[in-house]
């Protein structure tokens, strides 16, 4: 359970960001998170509410993006979705994938603030 | 009340990146080939380290830094081997990250330290997560935890380089299925490096030393050990 950490880690991001801004009243927070960045979605929205109390971002939402798992397949040389997270291989030809193009990913993509 | 949309495209782990980009600069200019250790607790992370830095320490400047919640037991096993050894005790922080790192590296000299170990807590879960500016991160199987653990634990598995399957001499006893461990390891990690250890007997310890000792030859790398985003 590191998802208090990442949170934490989060809203000091955030409180950088809006501070570069001038200051946000950030009502919404969009968090694009692969399924391969080794944070569980449900953890994180459960320990992102408990991190924001005391903080500017008490109160705001979070809307976390799932990005999926996919792989270069060497010879198909496509894009592919693997079968599952644990069988890193082309799905078509069943070669194996070591290249991962995305699914690692945990980003704030953008805010969502009063106008 | 209306809204409108702020594009921010930053990483969550970008402090932790950042630490953990300049330890590994760190690393290189002083020539210190890094190698973190993760498993779940009692895989035989600290049996095989002890085995290692003994193995490495006659003709190498070795040092390790170990992780755990509580207690300076590993650190002081450690100090068997060699004495540059640091315990970090987390408290309840269930995986180290690279702030820690730096701190527990304070005022040591890795001048003469051509080999540091970074012995994570015991967790096959969080340390995934974190970018300790490792070069290379072992991530080790015991054979007495079955064959599926790779499968079970898919992003640990896959963000390390180089698979250890420990404790190879209770293989038979444990009814281990090497075969099929090694398929399950190819399956979420294709291509990885898999050595087959028993720190207790030294069974294919040499091996490990010698991947070890290559590294030496190579130049080091700045690479981080997860892709490179815009920090």
């Amino acid at each position: 359970m590191h998802e208090l950490s990442i949170a934490i880690s989060m809203i000091d991001q955030i409180a950088e960001e809006s501070a570069s801004r001038g200051g946000l009243d950030v009502e919404a927070v969009h968090l694009r998170l692969g399924v391969f960045a080794g944070v569980d979605k449900n953890a994180l929205l459960f320990a992102y509410e408990l991190a924001c109390e005391g903080t500017p971002l008490q109160g705001s939402r979070l809307i976390i993006e799932t990005v999926p798992l996919l792989v270069y397949c060497p010879v198909c040389r496509q894009e592919r979705t693997p079968p599952s997270v644990y069988q890193i291989c082309c799905p078509e030809c069943l070669a194996p994938t070591p290249e991962i193009l995305t699914g690692r990913e945990m980003e704030v993509a953008s805010l969502e603030v009063a106008a | 009340m209306s809204t409108r949309m702020v594009e921010v495209r930053a990483k969550v782990m970008k402090q932790n990146d950042l630490l953990a980009r300049a330890l590994r600069e760190r690393f290189q200019q002083q020539n210190t080939c890094v190698i973190g250790l993760v498993s779940s607790p009692g895989s035989g992370k600290t049996a095989f380290l002890e085995k290692v830095l003994a193995g490495l320490a006659r003709d190498h400047g070795v040092a390790a830094l170990v992780g755990d919640l509580a207690t300076e037991n590993d650190a002081a096993r450690l100090q068997r081997a060699t004495p540059n050894v640091k315990q970090i005790t987390t408290g309840t922080i269930c995986h180290l990250d690279a702030s820690m790192i730096e701190r527990a590296l304070e005022g040591w000299h890795l001048d003469n330290v051509d080999f540091l170990f970074i012995e994570n807590v015991g967790n096959l879960v969080c340390p995934s997560s974190y970018d300790l500016g490792e070069e290379l991160r072992f991530v080790l199987l015991s054979a007495t935890e079955g064959e599926d653990k790779p499968l079970k634990y898919p992003t640990i598995f896959n963000s390390s380089d180089v698979a250890i399957i420990t404790k190879m001499d209770m293989a038979d006893a444990a009814e281990f299925d090497l075969a099929t461990a090694r398929r399950n390891i190819e399956s979420v990690r294709p291509g990885m490096k898999i050595f087959e250890v028993s720190s207790k007997t030294g069974q294919g310890m040499g091996e490990v030393f010698n991947f070890l000792r290559a590294q030496l030859a190579r130049p080091r790398t700045t690479a981080p050990l997860l892709e490179e985003a815009a920090l």
